[in-house]
């Protein structure tokens, strides 16, 4: 009894790490392959049309409502020891530390990671995948490769539009809604805001883009073969990038502070 | 030349292939046939590594493949071409750009040079005019031709073929396996195909191999194939409906 349970628990282990192992050889050999010529850099762009450009609205939206909550909730707090002037840097002190690499990644996610695993899962399934090696092109080169790189450009430069947004959102109801004192809202930031935490905005943004697009195309190009299979590979791609995206998190932020 | 020795295959913890010795023959049509379950589509995409064998050897020309990976097995894939079951077209891309794909990807074709090789394979399998047309918009049959035409772009050495005529109706059928004998005369490739289709096959190969429990159970040239006494073998080759040809044993 005691025995098969600790079997039990063995093999589970065993399995997960080899599957981390396989992981990393995911990346780092999708990576061996952009050193090499030919380069696609039209796909690059293609790549970071997808994920970056066509993400804008929905991390527009998101980065505004998240501002505007952020300045009511703000203002609550601050008007309690009479410093609603520092409303501006607390909004734009969360923005840019927390809450735009965060939220912006987890909406990137939801909308271009999961179409990431379902397109190159639907590619595995029909076998388009096994028609790129036939013809003597590496699919990590030709699929992988140009998103992991899109990744790493998109969601830092939606991150920044993210935190420009949600401090303006911020700016509308805390200063045009609220009251706060435009000069006071602008210079709280201006004061309080260092480039310490801009690098560490951007380094949380650039490892999360390569979080989303390394575990989606992962997750898309282990599809088993069925449709069963590639709801379960789609689901996976978004719970584990969210989960890994909020853990990773928190190691930065406790490295970075 | 293609020749497997001694080729082992577990997937899933079941032996699919156990110990296949087979050569195909050069400049010829050979067809693998066998019950399905049995690893025919295993079987072709060891012939071009996309598969690993656990045991064994798989030989293309003097190279043996079965423990290549990346730039040398690339070298060896480019005398390959392989028409896949439901055709693998790229979804995104057109006609005219899934058979223009290998060319631009791989010889690094532009301009009218391009247009020009794409048209003429796309003439010969009789899809002029449907460039435009995205997989999506095309019947079973056209798919089939698609692939035909984009496996035929790079004038391959070897083709593969797996169960090319597979959910298309028998005219269609027949019409695709006309095309694939049309094109192999004409070029002269090696081509390997696995069918089901008993007994179109008989008429239209040069070779055929049975695989049966993970094994070639037999191979003969197709006029030769039907006189095997084998009573599996002649129960398989007898439910689809034998070609009756002279002095066959079966009929």
């Amino acid at each position: 009894m005691v025995l098969n349970m600790v079997e039990r628990i063995g093999a589970s282990v065993v399995t997960r790490l080899q599957e981390m192992g396989r992981m990393l050889l995911f990346v780092l050999s999708a990576f061996a392959w952009l050193t090499r010529p030919p380069f696609r850099f039209s796909h690059m762009l293609k790549q970071l049309h997808f994920i970056g450009y066509k993400s804008t609205f929905v991390v527009v939206l998101t980065a505004g409502f998240t501002g505007m909550v952020l300045a009511l909730q703000g203002y609550y707090s601050l008007r309690k020891f009479g410093s609603e002037g520092l409303l501006g840097s607390a909004v734009a002190l969360s923005m840019i530390r927390e809450l735009g690499p965060v939220l912006a990644a987890l909406m990137v996610t939801a909308r271009a990671g999961s179409a990431m695993t379902a397109e190159i899962g639907i590619m595995r399934i029909t076998e388009q995948i096994d028609a790129l090696d036939t013809m003597a092109i590496n699919p990590m080169q030709y699929l992988i490769a140009p998103k992991l790189v899109a990744g790493l450009i998109g969601v830092p430069l939606l991150v920044a539009i993210f935190d420009v947004v949600g401090i303006y959102g911020g700016y509308v109801v805390g200063v045009d809604l609220l009251g706060v004192n435009a000069g006071s809202y602008w210079n709280s930031i201006e004061s309080t805001v260092e480039w310490k935490d801009v690098y560490g905005g951007i380094l949380k943004s650039i490892s999360f883009g390569l979080i989303i697009t390394w575990i989606c195309s992962y997750k898309g190009y282990h599809t088993r073969q069925s449709a069963e299979g590639l709801g379960t590979a789609t689901t996976e791609a978004v719970v584990l990038s969210s989960v890994v995206i909020l853990v990773w998190d928190y190691f930065l932020t406790s490295v970075l502070l | 030349m293609i020749k497997l020795i001694g080729v082992e295959k577990k997937l899933g913890g079941q032996a699919v292939l156990q110990g296949v010795n087979l050569t195909i023959p050069v400049g010829k049509l050979t067809t693998i046939i066998g019950r399905s379950g049995e690893g025919k589509s295993v079987l072709l995409k060891h012939m071009i590594g996309l598969m690993q064998p656990d045991r064994g050897e798989v030989w293309v020309g003097d190279v043996e493949i079965s423990r290549l990976s990346g730039t040398r097995l690339n070298d060896v894939r480019k005398r390959f071409a392989m028409l896949f079951q439901g055709a693998a077209l790229f979804d995104s891309l057109s006609v005219f750009e899934n058979v223009a794909f290998p060319l631009r990807e791989k010889l690094r074709m532009k301009g009218p040079a391009v247009a020009q090789r794409v048209e003429e394979k796309l003439a010969q399998v009789g899809l002029e005019g449907m460039g435009h047309k995205f997989p999506a918009e095309l019947s079973g049959g056209m798919r089939k031709r698609a692939g035909l035409a984009r496996a035929l772009v790079m004038e391959p050495e070897i083709i593969l073929f797996d169960e090319p005529t597979t959910g298309l109706d028998p005219l269609m059928a027949k019409s695709i396996h006309d095309l694939i004998v049309t094109m192999q005369r004409r070029f002269g490739f090696t081509a390997v195909m696995v069918s089901h289709e008993i007994p179109e096959i008989f008429a239209i190969s040069d070779w055929v191999a049975m695989l049966r429990s993970g094994k070639i159970a037999a191979m003969a040239p197709a006029t030769e194939f039907q006189r095997i006494t084998d009573p599996d073998i002649l129960e398989f080759i007898s439910v689809g409906g034998t070609v009756v040809l002279p002095g066959s044993h079966v009929g």
